[in-house]
């Protein structure tokens, strides 16, 4: 599920017979560069500490609750 | 499922939530708000649910608190932000879009999602979401030739640099 897909799968046009011009296709795989580079400036932050300390105080607070 | 396994996939999300995120608000202090009440939702009712449905099950929940309740409390959430970065340029386009186009769109090109999963998280038909994410492939493109023809423009693929900072 966390298998990232790198190459023009992604596009649903693709399986169309009618071949895109190489302007389209141009532009389709600079679009999946640009919202990769966009998803991955995120993803490579990791998990920034004000996460990891709520989930902490959100499982001491449960297991309190429970106890 | 037992509540540390729970937070351990939970903490394991949290780098594609956040992206996620920040697709939807156009910016991430906002994006790290949503993850934030996303995540208390999450904690408050997630022990029933099984591994292997976790991420899917949080970017909806994610999705539907953006929809429901954040988005009414901040109107100006689709505000394109300003910025010399290739990256905010890219995302001031990409703001263009509707919300549903440009969702589709990066849960599919930018989280490698398959088409059914992004379907399930958004609640409609595999065949929905090919269709959005055509149409929103199709007038990115629009807007960013039209933006790399303009006279002043010696950068293609840069819209708002092209279009002389005038968004």
């Amino acid at each position: 599920m966390n298998q990232r897909i790198h190459d023009l799968s992604w596009d649903p046009g693709a399986d169309k017979k009618k071949p895109a011009k190489a302007e389209t296709l141009r532009m389709r795989a600079e679009i999946g560069r640009q919202i990769r580079a966009m998803y991955d400036e995120v993803l490579n932050q990791g998990v920034p500490s004000r996460f990891s300390d709520l989930l902490t105080r959100m499982d001491g607070h449960s297991n309190r609750a429970s106890a | 499922m037992a509540n540390d396994a729970l937070q351990k996939e939970i903490l394991q999300n949290i780098p594609p939530l956040r992206a996620f995120a920040a697709s939807l608000t156009g910016n991430l202090s906002r994006a790290d708000d949503l993850v934030e009440e996303t995540l208390m939702r999450a904690m408050a009712d997630g022990t029933s649910r099984d591994a292997d449905d976790v991420q899917a099950w949080l970017f909806g929940v994610l999705r539907n608190h953006f929809y429901s309740d954040y988005r009414k409390r901040r109107r100006d959430t689709d505000e394109a932000r300003q910025g010399g970065g290739e990256t905010e340029q890219f995302n001031a386009t990409l703001s263009k879009l509707p919300a549903e186009q440009r969702e589709a769109l990066i849960l599919v090109a930018g989280s490698g999602l398959a088409y059914e999963e992004v379907a399930k998280i958004c609640g409609c038909a595999v065949g929905t979401i090919k269709s959005r994410v055509n149409r929103a492939r199709n007038r990115l493109s629009q807007l960013m030739s039209s933006k790399s023809q303009d006279p002043n423009s010696d950068r293609p693929f840069r819209p708002v640099m092209a279009a002389g900072g005038r968004y």
